[in-house]
């Protein structure tokens, strides 16, 4: 449909966010399951891998959805079970006072208009069953107080909704109450697979990390040979031979970063960087970094199924960690990856007391904030290099690049990275600016394909989602002529370049490591005349004009 | 015409007029004045009390703060360490900004599309001001409304009763809190009805509080500054219930036993509805919890073991591959 709906024309179908809501009340308003903005069903046999509940071929478009019969019961079940081991779903299901403030804050509100994308009302969707099932009010009073009872209807608004959403918390910042609809989503996801109503793009990747370490599937021998390639082309590129370190007992550091990022480009330049990066620090410091088959997958699309599917993915980070006998585990780039390792791993795995806190043997620094969970993000690692004068660095090779940071949601708001990677952006590239300040840090803007949704068939909802932080990004391309896009987050590195694409033709997107990587001067390079992309350096171009 | 908002002030109405007939007309003024009171008191409590220990009950088993600011990190990055927090001060801080000022709601900001298609931001702190006016004024009415039950007056309350009528030009003595109140609630009751996705968003239970705190104030005002009711008679009344010796003096008007009535209803709903948010912001998961994740592990008191797929097995799968791509195994064959 994206090819068919120009930019404006898709601008004028959202008409400014000022829609007319529906005639009818939310309650009264049925759901209409639109091709482009919903993701195919999970495929059964995914779902069976992993022996999670009632694995069925079902398609959303069909009035029949195949579910077993009591799932009433089994719905109704399942909430007891989480508001009695959650206390912030029972919080957020009693406190909210509907203020509004969520409203306009969410992008797949402002690029769809659809009320049911106001996260206050994706949240009712939940609230209202609560309230008709778990309170005395909600029994007594019913649609007065908001309650409604489950019926096929409400499964199908909550399944097309809750796949709506990316967790990416930006309403939870405004919420005067911290409501945080990420956990409302997460425990409505854990609903809809208690009875096999996952998507596929979701459900197979977890399957295949499960059985081959990464969501993409890639068999240990072929994973070696994606690295292999990226080695021949940095030879190419750089004159210098690397050799990565592959399930190597005894190495330093256990290094883990999304798939994603060997498997598609622009990904890829970055997963180049870091093989650069290891390598310098190999012949420069002696430092072994690892890569492992086993736990080839940073990201982990458990997390968008259920807290005990997260688990069970996250455990191999560990349990390579133990197996490998390393000192500590440094990890990639990555948005949910991050909001995992930072506040659940841990407590799901944990304690990593086989492993040493984590310090850089390179500068000395001890990472404090690291202490328990033993596990240090990419950023934090190269910013430590960098601000110690570790890495030999030649800025003008990124001068082709003008520069814009994308904070991706998770470690924005579920951690709080946000000056390390700015630091290493301003020490490896000459220009820099920031996006307008409503769009950048806490308040960042999700590239709406978070969480699972980074499907193609659901273009139209990722577009729309993408629209708020396309606007701000067209705006420094319009204002400084910024021409690439940083991130830190592999689904961002997947998802961006489409939207960019779409909203702002002309910007590229990057990893952070790419820009380090253009910039670090390897021992024995040859003088560069292309960045990793294989395009001319800027320096280079003005050398032909002379 | 909205049936949600209709329907709570038919509500509102009828309360009214149920505690106008019911103390004026037929006379109950005990059950008014004494019975009412007390039922609305111990429900309030036993309510509020049962509320927060039933979400006590359900355990925290992920330290999930939403991070607004840089984390604590290298030592020569500053750390946001208020909407940041990674100490207990930290939060403390932050929780006190979040309920005394509502730090959060600060930071809301309009969208607007430029001619409909560039999105832009606008300043809107209008929510922001008119929460804030409701409850500190609400709260002020409050305090002030204890010397009522206190003989003598504590200090404090002639104090804050001073500030509240800071604008004193004449008698009746005014004070400025009721007014910001009921403008601040008749604020927020406009903007739920103007709003289309405020009006969309709200039910019932939205509009109820608001009109029942409206006929309070306003039935409060009215007795204050028009018909000029007898306060030493109802100081009686008052006293009594505080003391325990509850008796209704003659000469009360009926105004104050629909006023002490809507007071009561308030009590008696506060529990079953969103104005336990007063408690809830306090357990809020996202804001009470320190973001010192990975320096300090946060036990999940239910963890249980899981399924995994173990390196075991996934080398037994793919051992040979392994093997012949030059990948080291554990065991050769």
């Amino acid at each position: 449909m994206s090819d068919e709906l120009k930019p404006d024309a898709f601008l004028s179908k959202i008409n400014g966010c000022h829609h007319q809501s529906p005639i009818t009340g939310w309650m009264d308003t049925p759901t209409d399951i639109r091709k482009g903005m919903y993701c195919y069903a999970a495929n059964p046999k995914s779902v069976e891998y992993l022996s999670l509940p009632h694995a069925h071929s079902w398609n959303p478009m069909d009035d029949d959805w195949k579910l077993p019969d009591n799932w009433k019961e089994i719905l109704h079940k399942g909430f007891k079970e989480r508001l009695e081991r959650f206390r912030s779903l029972k919080i957020f299901m009693d406190i909210c006072v509907r203020c509004g403030a969520c409203a306009d804050k969410c992008h797949f509100f402002i690029g769809t208009g659809d009320p049911k994308n106001m996260p206050v009302l994706r949240a009712e969707l939940l609230r209202s069953v609560y309230r008709n099932d778990f309170t005395t009010a909600g029994k007594i009073l019913g649609r007065l107080n908001g309650a409604r009872e489950l019926t096929m209807d409400v499964l199908k608004e909550w399944w097309y909704y809750f796949f709506q959403c990316t967790e990416c918390r930006r309403c939870s910042v405004f919420c005067p109450y911290g409501i945080d609809t990420a956990e409302i989503t997460i425990m409505a996801r854990e609903l809809l697979n208690l009875i096999g109503l996952n998507i596929d793009w979701i459900a197979t990747p977890v399957a295949n990390c499960f059985r081959t370490g990464n969501h993409l599937g890639i068999q240990p021998h072929a994973f070696k040979d994606m690295l292999d390639f990226f080695v021949e082309d940095i030879e190419d590129i750089t004159g210098v031979a690397l050799e990565p370190s592959f399930n190597k007992k005894g190495a330093d550091i256990l290094f883990i970063t999304p798939s994603g990022d060997v498997f598609a480009d622009p990904g890829t330049y970055t997963c180049m960087g870091y093989l650069i990066l290891f390598h310098y620090l190999k012949v420069k410091y002696g430092l072994e970094v690892t890569w492992s088959t086993y736990a080839s997958e940073g990201g982990n699309f458990g997390f968008f199924t259920s807290h005990e599917t997260m688990k069970r993915l996250n455990s191999k980070m560990y349990a390579e960690a133990k197996r490998l006998g390393v000192k500590w585990i440094l990890g990639g780039e990555c948005g949910h990856m991050w909001r995992v390792i930072h506040q659940y791993m841990d407590t799901m795995n944990g304690p990593a007391d086989f492993l040493e806190v984590p310090v850089s043997p390179i500068t000395g620094t001890r990472f404090e904030n690291a202490a328990s969970t033993k596990m240090v993000h990419i950023a934090e690692f190269t910013a430590d290099l960098i601000k110690h004068n570790k890495l030999e660095l030649d800025k003008s090779r990124n001068d082709g690049k003008i520069v814009t940071f994308h904070d991706s949601c998770n470690p924005a708001r579920g951690m709080g990275l946000l000056d390390e990677p700015r630091y290493v952006i301003k020490e490896t590239c000459n220009k820099f600016y920031e996006m307008p300040s409503n769009t950048i840090r806490e308040q960042t803007f999700c590239c709406g394909s978070g969480s699972g949704l980074n499907a193609g068939e659901n273009m139209e909802l990722r577009l729309a989602g993408g629209l708020p932080r396309s606007n701000a990004v067209k705006y420094v391309h319009e204002t400084h002529g910024v021409n690439m896009l940083a991130c830190v987050c592999a689904i961002d590195r997947a998802a961006l370049p489409t939207l960019m694409e779409y909203w702002v033709p002309g910007v590229e997107v990057t990893g952070l490591h790419e820009l380090v990587a253009n910039a670090l001067i390897l021992p024995g390079e040859k003088e560069r005349d292309t960045d990793l992309r294989g395009e001319p350096l800027a320096s280079m171009e003005g050398d032909d004009a002379e | 015409m909205n049936v949600n908002y209709l329907f709570s002030l038919l509500v509102v109405v009828a309360l009214f007029l149920f505690a106008w007939v019911g103390a004026g007309v037929w006379e109950m003024k005990y059950l008014f004045g004494v019975f009412i009171p007390y039922a609305a008191f111990i429900t309030f409590a036993i309510g509020v009390i049962y509320r927060i220990v039933n979400w006590a009950q359900s355990p925290v088993p992920f330290r999930i703060p939403t991070t607004c600011g840089q984390a604590e990190s290298l030592p020569w990055i500053k750390q946001n360490k208020i909407d940041n927090p990674s100490t207990l001060w930290g939060v403390i801080v932050r929780m006190l900004l979040e309920v005394l000022f509502f730090r959060s709601l600060f930071r809301n900001i309009k969208l607007e599309f430029n001619a409909g298609k560039r999105i832009a931001y606008e300043w809107e702190k209008w929510l922001w001001l008119a929460a804030l006016a409701f409850h500190w004024s609400f709260l002020a009415v409050l305090v002030r409304h204890l010397r009522f039950f206190t003989e003598p007056v504590p200090f404090a309350i002639q104090m804050l009763e001073e500030m509240d009528s800071i604008l004193q030009v004449g008698l009746p003595v005014i004070f400025l809190s009721g007014f910001a109140l009921l403008a601040a609630a008749t604020y927020l009751f406009v903007r739920r009805v103007v709003i289309p996705q405020v009006r969309y968003i709200s039910l019932p239970a939205d509009y109820f509080p608001l009109f029942l705190i409206m006929a309070i104030a306003a039935t409060g005002m009215f007795m204050r500054y028009l018909t000029k009711v007898d306060i030493i008679r109802i100081k009686e009344l008052t006293m009594g219930l505080v003391s325990l010796h509850p008796a209704i003096p003659d000469g009360v008007g009926t105004l104050f036993f629909v006023h002490l009535f809507l007071v009561c209803v308030l009590f008696a709903y506060f529990p079953f509805s969103k104005l336990m948010h007063s408690g809830g912001v306090l357990m809020s998961p996202t804001r009470n919890l320190a973001n010192n994740n990975r320096a300090k592990r946060h036990v999940n008191p239910w963890n249980y073991p899981v399924k995994v797929h173990t390196y075991e097995e996934y080398e037994n799968e793919f051992r040979d591959r392994m093997i012949e791509a030059g990948l080291p195994v554990d065991k050769k064959e």
